[in-house]
């Protein structure tokens, strides 16, 4: 399993997909990896296409609540832009290059300060990050205890 | 007649950042003026006041997270300054080069592969649907998986050096934090001799491309200019790391040679125009009016008077003759040139893989400390300038930023202006292909418009005109 947080840290709450990867990784969890970027990149198809289940992690506008999750599937957007490329393009390109579609899913967490030169995240997004948090490990253990009666 | 109208392009696609063109069109339908708008951050510069020198390497990262590797060696090259140190360690100075030139090499791959790629293959007019990567890798899957390999090798360099991909800590004032151990020596030596024949190939398919469209080339947003960067201090070469400046006239003749960049304010003075919040640098010996130049790879390989890499020199060459050794002025021969330092850069760190210096472990050095610093590189962009200024607490009290996208200002609006009148004047529809041509004339400069915020559903593409009374008669908008 892979967890991909991006974002840019120094443009205040646009640092939570990073503050929650770095968060998960700081735990070692085993049989999870992850990974922290600013943006989504191409070459993020060949890190997801080695792995069965995917979690992006980004900054959400307009969220109702403190996060939402979803899973998502492959799609190109009609028009693509480096400065654009969405989870759902990733796997698109993954699907495309490597033959391979990882269930997948998006862990968004409600932001409300973007675009200023600002380190740190507002009040209410560290608020958010850490039901985030809580919300993903939870998952994680569900999703290991699930996958235990299957293998049994 | 039609009313005058005024065709807005916003933001730009696939170019770094956010940019908005503005076309005014005449009653008529002739272009009137055609003007680029860069929503710059200039906020950074007071941001950054108040901080300590030895933060400023990683705090400046966070300025922009295309090309947050350049920023972090601008930032140490001017700490180095105030900390006296004038000379780095061996070790020091390699491990930065190899930083620099893994974030040189992976960001021009996406460059030429991700953006510019749909509009060379299938021309600048073709359906909106039609140019993007998923095509280009439709036509061509191993092209498609080549170029990410060679950007996960960049990228992986760029963490070996840097210790992560996001605001990495390498480059401190007076030197580098860590060597290279020898499994991750072995690690990239394995895979380097690949990357430099996959790079020669794009050198080929870049060269091929602008040879076989020589006429198209030669006209699309073309125009002559002064070129500037920094070239080796010894004798001229390449040198993308560091070096004095040069500046080169469209027809080759020398305006300043060898000058030490801590003298840039000398050389250069920053013009602000009324309706652009980025400001217009001019060579301070010829005016505004004459003084205005470009930088970045088209213009590296016309001030270069050599390199000192053999395959890159060698094509360099090919490019050179193209204009019997005077200055290139075709804006898209920048993607030829963009591919000549990508091999440059992949036979550097060959190189400097191969040097046990590498694994040294004299980092640091130290010096009598200063009140100033000035620190110039060339970025993929272009030339990139940080310019400091700490108290007695170790505190900035003055920060001076110009990036290349800022130094690039005036020929990327001559570049609009050109491309909207000989594509859009006269047209009684503005076709969605048509405005492809303006944007493709700004993509070849790869401006990088320092916003990397990104969140969910945020980068609308809008496309408003209006008419003479200011009313929208025509909108789109969708997510990209």
């Amino acid at each position: 399993m892979l967890l991909i947080g991006y974002g840019n840290p120094g443009r205040g709450d646009d640092g939570l997909g990073p503050a929650l990867s770095e968060a998960v990784a700081a735990r070692a969890l085993p049989g999870l990896e992850v990974d922290t970027d600013y943006q989504l990149v191409a070459e993020h198809a060949l890190a997801v296409s080695s792995h069965d289940v995917v979690i992006f992690a980004d900054a959400e506008i307009g969220a109702e609540g403190a996060y939402s999750f979803r899973e998502i599937a492959p799609g190109a957007p009609e028009v693509l832009g480096s400065h654009s490329l969405v989870p759902e393009t990733v796997l698109a390109l993954c699907e495309t290059l490597y033959g391979a579609t990882p269930k997948a899913f998006v862990l968004g967490i409600s932001g409300y300060e973007f675009g200023e030169v600002k380190e740190g995240l507002s009040a209410r997004a560290a608020a958010n990050l850490a039901e985030a948090e809580a919300f993903f490990l939870d998952w994680l253990q569900t999703a290991a205890h699930q996958r235990e009666a299957a293998d049994a | 007649m039609a009313e005058p109208r005024l065709i807005e392009i916003s933001p730009v696609t696939r170019v770094e950042g956010h940019g908005k063109v503005t076309i005014h069109l005449n009653a008529d339908n002739e272009v009137d003026e055609a003007r680029l708008h860069i929503v710059e951050f200039r906020g950074f510069e007071r941001f950054i006041r108040g901080r300590l020198m030895w933060e400023v390497p990683v705090i400046v990262q966070r300025l922009c997270g295309i090309c947050p590797v350049s920023h972090h060696l601008a930032a140490a090259k001017a700490m180095d300054m105030i900390a006296g140190v004038d000379q780095l360690t061996p070790t020091a100075e390699k491990m930065r080069r190899l930083m620099h030139y893994g974030q040189v090499m992976q960001s021009h791959v996406l460059h030429f592969f991700h953006l510019a790629a749909p509009d060379l293959l299938f021309g600048f007019g073709a359906p909106a649907e039609k140019r993007n990567i998923f095509e280009v890798i439709k036509e061509n899957p191993e092209l498609g998986k080549r170029a990410i390999l060679m950007r996960k090798y960049g990228q992986e360099i760029i963490e070996a050096t840097a210790g992560k991909k996001v605001h990495g800590t390498g480059a401190i004032p007076g030197g580098i934090n860590r060597n290279l151990p020898i499994e991750r020596r072995d690690h990239f030596l394995a895979t380097v001799d690949q990357m430099i024949e996959w790079s020669l190939d794009a050198v080929k398919l870049a060269q091929d491309y602008t040879l076989e469209h020589e006429d198209l080339v030669a006209e699309f947003g073309s125009f002559p200019s002064n070129y500037m960067s920094l070239v080796r201090e010894s004798d001229g070469a390449l040198d993308l790391y560091h070096g004095n400046l040069r500046a080169l006239s469209s027809t080759g003749d020398m305006i300043f040679d060898q000058v030490p960049y801590t003298k840039y304010h000398e050389l250069i003075v920053e013009d602000v125009r009324s309706w652009s919040y980025m400001k217009f640098p001019f060579i301070k010996s010829l005016g505004p009016d004459a003084g205005w130049y470009r930088v970045g790879p088209l213009a590296r390989m016309n001030t270069a008077s050599f390199i000192d890499t053999p395959l890159a020199n060698a094509a360099l060459k090919d490019l050179k003759a193209v204009t019997s050794g005077t200055p290139n002025n075709s804006t898209l021969a920048n993607h030829w040139a963009r591919m000549i330092e990508v091999l440059h850069c992949v036979e550097k760190i060959r190189e400097l893989l191969n040097d046990p210096d590498l694994q040294g472990t004299d980092l640091i050095a130290k010096g009598d400390r200063r009140e100033e610093g000035i620190g110039v590189i060339e970025a993929p962009r272009g030339n990139l300038i940080h310019h400091y200024k700490v108290d007695e607490h170790d505190q900035v009290t003055y920060c001076n930023l110009i990036v290349s996208t800022t130094h690039n200002n005036e020929g990327m609006n001559r570049a609009v202006k050109d491309v909207a009148i000989k594509h859009l004047s006269g047209k009684e529809q503005i076709t969605e292909g048509m405005l492809n041509h303006v944007e493709v004339a700004i993509r070849a400069y790869d401006p990088c418009l320092s916003c990397a915020t990104h969140a969910l559903g945020q980068m609308p593409l809008q496309v408003e005109l209006f008419n003479a009374d200011g009313a929208l008669v025509d909108s789109q908008t969708q997510c990209v």
